[in-house]
C-alpha cells in the first residue's frame, strides 16, 4: 500500500486527531478506532478507544506487524448515528487505514455496514448484540443472545426459580430484537403471557419511579419474579438508584443486566445493589493470571489504579489479537486475505480457555453470571462448563431459525437458507 | 503431614455431610471455619447451617461480615481475614482474633463468595440470632425477615417469644408470623381461616403471597374462598395506596420540573431572554457538587449544605458574565440570542468535556437522603425524592420574596415594564439585567444541585432538561412565577398518571401534544401577564 504524499502531509496537519506512533521508518499499517468520544455513549466507547491505543502500543513495543509499524487514526463519530457512516467512509477512503476497530450500539453498527461492504472494509465490533446479521467484513467478538440473554434466563429458571419475568429495555434495535427472542423462548418453555411484562424507555431516562413501582407492583403476585434488563447507557444509573431506594432488594427481585458492567457501575455506591446480577463473557474480577495482568497492563497504560476492565474490553483484545494474528499468518493485510485467514484463529481468554473466531464470524466464549457486590465488582456464581459458540441467527425466532451463517468456502454466505438452499445476500 | 491430615479431615466432613449426614461427630467451630474458606458456592450452605448450629458466641458477627462480603481469607494459611472499607482505606483485621494486620496483595487473599440463596439465608439465620437482641428495631427486622421460611420450630420459637415480648410494634409481627403459619399449616379449617381473616389485615408482601398460593393450591375449598376474600379486601387498600403513590411520583416529578425551570422563569420570563444555555446552567450547578465533595471527602452528609451556595455561585457567576459579554449586545433580537446561547451552551459543554472528561461523574448521595420512608408495606416515599420536593418550594418561596419584596425584586419588575422609564427613573438598567442573569443562572445552579442527586452528571445533564424548562415556562404564562410553580406541578402528575396506562414514551408525547393544543387556545399560558408590559 503506498500512501500518497499529499494524503500523508494531511494526515500530520490534522495531528490532534492523528496519533502517529512511531517514526516512519517503513509505511505504518493504519488501525481506524471509530467510537464515539463524545455524546450519550461516550461513557462507554472512551475506554475502548483507549484499549485500543494501548493495544497498538504494545504491539510496536513488540516489533509492530510485518515488519512494519502500527499506526492508529482515532475519529470521533460523537454518538451520532449516521455520522458514524460519514467517519468510516472517511477511515476507509481517506486514510485508507487496513482495518476498523469500533462501533457500540447497534444502531451504529447498521449505520456503518452498508460503507463497510462498499468499500470492502474490515471491522471488529466488540460489543454484545442481538444477533440476526453476519457481514461478511465483520467480526463480532462480543455476545450473540444464546451467549448471554439465554444462558442468563435458563439460570433464573433453573437456580433461583423464576416463573415470572419483566423485560425492560431501552426502546432501540438491540433491546427490541433481544427481547422478542427472549419472549419466543421463554412461551416456548410454558411461560403464560400475563408472567411476561415488556417495558420500553428512551435513552438517558431519569425518572424511574413509576417503573420500578410497576416492577414491585408485578413481583407481588405470589410468584417469583425476575427483572431481566437490557437497558443502555446511562440510565442505568438512576434505574438502579431508584431500585435501592424503593428498597427492591435482589433477594425478592433479582435484576440480570447485560448492558452493565464495572465501567457503569463505576458511577455511583453499589451497596444497595448487591446481588443483582449480569451475564458477561468476562468479568474483572475473574482470578486467573492472564485477567491480572490484563489489569496491569491497563493501569499502567491509563495511569489510574482506579479504572476498571470490562467485556468489551476483553472483546476489543480478543479481536485485536487476532487480528494480528491473522494478518501474520495472511502475510498481508489484505483484507479478502485477512477475513480468510481469522476464521479458525485462537486466542487465549483473559478468563481461561480459549476464544476460537468460528465461520459465522462469532466467538466461541464462555459464560459467566455474575452477582454484583458493594465495591462496584461481580461476584462469579454461574459459569458454562466449556465454551459456546455464538450464533449469528437465532435459533428462537421464526424468520431466521433455517438461516445459517458460514463464510468458509464454499458456502460463503452470511444468511444461507437451509431450507430452500438459497443465499439471499443482503445482511441488513 | 498435620496440613495433610487435616485437609484429609475437611474432606471426610464435607463428604459425610453430603452423603451420610452426622454419622460421625461434629466438626468443631475452628474446623468448620477451615472448611468454609474450602467450599464452592453450592457447598457453603450446610456449612454454615452446621456453624449456626455451634452456637459459638462469634457466629452473628461473622454471619454479618459474610453478608457485607467483607469475610476473605488468606490463600498461604486458610487464616480468616475481614477486610472494611473505611473512608476508602482498607482495613485488614484477623478474624479469630479481632488484631488489625498490614494490608495484603489482591493476589494473596480470596474473597468468601456468597450469592442471593446464600445471602437469603444469611439474612434468616442473622433473623434467628437476633430474636432475642435487645433493640426492637432489630427484634421486628428478625422477625420479618423469618416470614418467607417458617418452620414449626421457629413457630413455636415465636409462640414462645410472644410471652415475653412487650414491645406493641414486635408484637404486631409475630402475631402476624404465627397468622401466617397457622393460616398454612394450621390444625382445622376454621383455625385457618381465623388465621386468614387475621392476614387480611396486613399489607405486608409476604402475607399476600401466601394468600395468593393458598388461593391457587389449598385443598379445602372454604380456605380457598376465604383466601380470595381477603385478597380482595387487600387489593382494595393497595390500589388506593397505588394512587397515593402516583400521586407522590407526580409531585417528585413536577418538583424536578420546577427546580430545572424556575431558574429560566426569571431570564426567559422575566427578562424575554432565549436562553439556551439554560441546561448548562443546571449542569454547572450538578459539577459544583461534584467538585465540593471531592474537595471534602469523609463529610458527604455535609457537603451538600456548602454545594448549594457554591453552585449558586458559580452558575451565577456564569450567567452574568454570558450576560456581560454576549447577551447584552443582542437586546431585541431573539433569533440572535438564541443562536449565541445555543452555541454558548456547547461550549460550556465542550469545556466540562475537557475539564473532567466525557464520562459522567459520581455524585454521592448523603446517607439521610437514601432509602424511604416506610409509611406501610406498600406505601413508601423515597428520601431524595421528599427532601428535593420540599426543597423546590423552599427555592420557589425564596426566589418570590426576593422578587416581591426587595429591591432588587422591584427594580427586575421596572426594567422588565418598562426598560426606558425605568432608565429614566434612574435605575442602572445595565446592572440589574447583569444581576437579574446572574439570579435565574444561579438558581438553575441550585437545581443542578438537586439533580445531582437523580440522575447521572455528565456534559449532557443539561441537554435533557431544556425542553422541558421552556415547556413548564411557557405552559405556565411567561413572565408569572407562580404559573410556573402550577405548569410544573401540573406536567408532573399528567405524565406520572398517564405512564403506567401509556408507557413512558407515549406519555411525553402526549404531554407535548396536549401543550401544543393549549397553546394554540392560550397563546400566553395558563397565567397570562397582564397590562401594557405585555404587549
Amino acid at each position: 500500500m503506498t500512501l500518497k504524499p499529499i494524503l500523508q502531509g494531511l494526515t500530520f496537519a490534522v495531528a490532534s486527531t492523528v496519533l502517529s506512533t512511531a517514526a516512519i521508518a517503513e509505511d505504518p499499517i493504519k488501525v481506524g478506532v471509530l467510537h464515539s468520544l463524545s455524546g450519550t455513549m461516550a461513557i462507554s466507547e472512551t475506554t475502548l478507544k483507549d484499549t485500543v491505543l494501548m493495544m497498538v502500543e504494545q504491539q510496536n513495543e513488540a516489533g509492530g506487524l510485518l515488519g512494519r509499524p502500527l499506526e492508529a487514526v482515532v475519529v470521533d463519530p460523537a454518538s451520532n448515528w449516521p455520522l458514524f457512516a460519514e467517519k468510516a467512509r472517511e477511515l476507509l477512503t481517506q486514510e485508507e487505514v487496513d482495518v476498523i476497530f469500533g462501533s457500540w450500539t447497534s444502531v451504529s453498527r447498521k449505520s456503518v455496514l452498508p460503507v463497510l461492504e462498499e468499500l470492502n472494509g474490515l471491522m471488529f465490533y466488540p460489543v454484545q448484540y442481538e444477533g440476526e446479521e453476519s457481514s461478511r467484513n465483520v467480526f463480532y467478538t462480543g455476545a450473540a443472545p444464546n451467549q448471554q440473554a439465554i444462558p442468563a434466563v435458563d439460570y433464573l429458571r433453573n437456580e433461583l426459580g423464576v416463573e415470572r419475568w419483566v423485560l425492560a429495555g431501552t426502546d432501540y434495535v438491540y433491546p427490541r430484537t433481544t427481547n422478542k427472542i427472549l419472549e419466543a423462548y421463554l412461551m416456548d418453555l410454558g411461560v403464560a403471557e400475563e408472567d411476561i411484562m415488556i417495558n420500553y424507555t428512551p435513552f438517558s431516562h431519569s425518572d424511574w419511579q413509576s417503573i420500578v413501582s410497576d416492577i414491585k407492583t408485578f413481583g407481588s403476585a405470589g410468584k417469583k419474579t425476575a427483572v431481566v434488563s437490557t437497558i443502555n447507557g446511562d440510565a442505568n444509573v438512576p434505574f438502579y438508584k431508584e431500585l435501592g431506594n424503593q428498597g427492591v432488594s435482589s433477594g425478592d427481585i433479582p435484576v440480570i443486566a447485560f448492558s452493565v458492567g464495572e465501567e457503569e457501575l463505576s458511577g455511583f455506591d453499589t451497596s444497595p445493589l448487591v446481588g443483582h446480577l449480569a451475564a458477561w463473557n468476562y468479568f474483572q474480577s475473574v482470578d486467573a493470571d492472564a485477567n491480572y495482568d490484563f489489569i496491569d497492563m491497563w493501569h499502567a497504560y491509563i495511569g489510574d489504579e482506579d479504572r476498571v476492565t470490562n467485556d468489551p474490553m476483553e472483546a476489543t483484545y480478543i479481536g485485536f489479537k487476532m487480528w494480528v494474528q491473522a494478518v501474520e499468518l495472511a502475510g498481508t493485510t489484505d483484507v479478502d486475505a485477512v477475513e480468510q485467514a481469522m476464521i479458525g484463529q485462537t486466542v487465549a481468554n483473559l478468563t481461561g480457555g480459549t476464544a476460537v473466531m468460528n465461520k459465522n464470524h462469532h466467538l466461541s466464549k464462555p459464560v459467566l453470571i455474575g452477582e454484583i457486590q458493594d465495591d462496584g465488582q461481580f461476584e462469579i456464581v454461574w459459569q458454562t462448563a466449556g465454551v459456546v459458540p455464538g450464533d449469528a441467527w437465532s435459533d428462537f425466532l421464526p424468520g431466521s431459525r433455517m438461516l445459517l451463517a458460514d463464510w468458509a468456502p464454499p458456502l460463503k454466505c452470511g444468511n444461507y437458507n437451509t431450507e430452500t438452499g438459497t443465499c439471499s445476500g443482503t445482511v441488513y | 503431614m498435620k496440613q495433610a491430615l487435616l485437609m484429609l479431615g475437611c474432606w471426610l466432613a464435607l463428604w459425610s455431610t453430603q452423603t451420610m449426614a452426622e454419622t460421625e461427630t461434629t466438626p468443631s467451630y475452628e474446623d468448620l471455619l477451615i472448611e468454609l474458606t474450602e467450599a464452592n458456592l453450592n457447598t457453603t450452605q450446610p456449612i454454615l447451617e452446621q456453624i449456626e448450629a455451634t452456637e459459638h458466641p462469634d457466629v452473628l458477627v461473622l454471619f454479618k461480615t459474610l453478608l457485607d462480603g467483607n469475610l476473605n481469607f488468606r490463600k498461604a494459611d486458610q487464616a480468616l481475614i475481614s477486610i472494611i472499607d473505611i473512608n476508602g482505606t482498607d482495613q485488614y483485621t484477623e478474624f479469630s482474633t479481632g488484631t488489625a494486620i498490614d494490608p495484603l496483595g489482591r493476589r494473596d487473599v480470596t474473597k468468601i463468595r456468597v450469592n442471593n440463596n446464600l445471602r437469603n439465608y444469611l439474612t434468616s439465620a442473622i433473623g434467628r440470632l437476633q430474636l432475642t437482641s435487645p433493640n426492637p428495631e432489630l427484634r421486628k427486622a428478625a422477625v420479618l425477615s423469618l416470614l418467607d421460611n417458617l418452620q414449626p420450630s421457629t413457630a413455636a420459637e415465636l409462640t414462645r417469644l410472644r410471652t415475653e415480648e412487650d414491645n406493641r410494634s414486635v408484637l404486631a409481627s409475630i402475631d402476624l408470623a404465627l397468622a401466617m403459619y397457622s393460616a398454612e399449616s394450621g390444625d382445622s379449617t376454621a383455625a385457618k381461616i381465623t388465621a386468614i381473616d387475621k392476614l387480611s389485615e396486613s399489607l405486608e408482601p409476604s402475607a399476600r403471597n401466601l394468600l395468593f398460593s393458598l388461593e391457587r393450591d389449598a385443598e379445602d375449598p372454604a380456605v380457598q374462598d376465604a383466601a380470595t376474600e381477603a385478597l380482595k379486601k387487600i387489593d382494595g387498600k393497595v390500589t388506593f395506596y397505588g394512587y397515593v403513590d402516583q400521586l407522590f411520583f407526580g409531585l417528585s416529578l413536577g418538583s424536578v420540573l420546577l427546580l430545572a425551570a424556575i431558574g429560566l422563569a426569571i431570564t426567559f420570563g422575566v427578562m424575554g431572554v432565549i436562553n439556551m444555555a439554560h441546561g448548562e446552567m443546571l449542569m454547572l450547578g450538578a459539577y459544583t457538587t461534584y467538585v465540593v465533595q471531592l474537595l471534602m471527602p469523609g463529610y458527604i452528609n455535609y457537603s451538600i449544605w456548602v454545594a448549594i451556595p457554591a453552585a449558586f455561585i458559580v452558575a451565577g457567576l456564569f450567567g452574568i458574565l454570558i450576560e456581560r459579554c454576549v447577551i447584552r449586545f443582542l437586546h431585541g433580537r431573539p433569533l440572535e440570542t438564541l443562536l449565541a446561547t445555543f452555541g454558548i451552551s456547547l461550549i460550556l459543554q465542550q469545556l466540562v468535556r475537557t475539564v473532567f472528561s466525557p464520562l459522567n461523574r459520581r455524585v454521592a448521595a448523603p446517607d439521610w437522603m437514601s432509602g424511604s420512608l416506610e409509611i406501610n408495606p406498600v406505601l413508601s416515599l423515597t428520601y431524595n425524592r421528599l427532601t428535593i420536593l420540599i426543597f423546590a418550594l423552599i427555592v420557589f418561596v425564596a426566589l418570590l420574596l426576593i422578587m416581591k419584596k426587595t429591591a432588587l425584586g422591584l427594580y427586575v419588575r421596572a426594567v422588565s415594564q418598562n426598560r426606558d422609564m425605568a432608565k429614566a427613573m434612574g435605575i442602572k438598567t445595565d446592572r440589574v439585567d447583569a444581576l437579574t442573569f446572574g439570579l435565574g443562572s444561579g438558581i438553575a445552579g441550585i437545581g443542578g444541585v438537586a439533580l445531582s442527586q437523580l440522575t447521572n452528571v455528565g456534559p449532557n445533564l443539561g441537554q435533557a432538561y431544556i425542553i422541558d424548562s421552556f415547556m413548564v415556562v411557557v405552559f405556565g404564562g411567561v413572565g408569572n412565577l407562580l404559573g410556573t410553580l402550577v405548569a410544573a406541578f401540573t406536567l408532573g402528575i399528567a405524565n406520572k398518571f398517564l405512564e403506567p396506562i401509556t408507557g413512558t414514551v407515549l406519555a411525553s408525547i402526549l404531554v407535548l401534544v396536549f401543550i401544543i393544543l393549549f397553546i394554540q387556545k392560550r397563546p400566553k399560558g395558563l397565567f397570562p401577564q397582564r397590562g401594557r408590559a405585555s404587549e
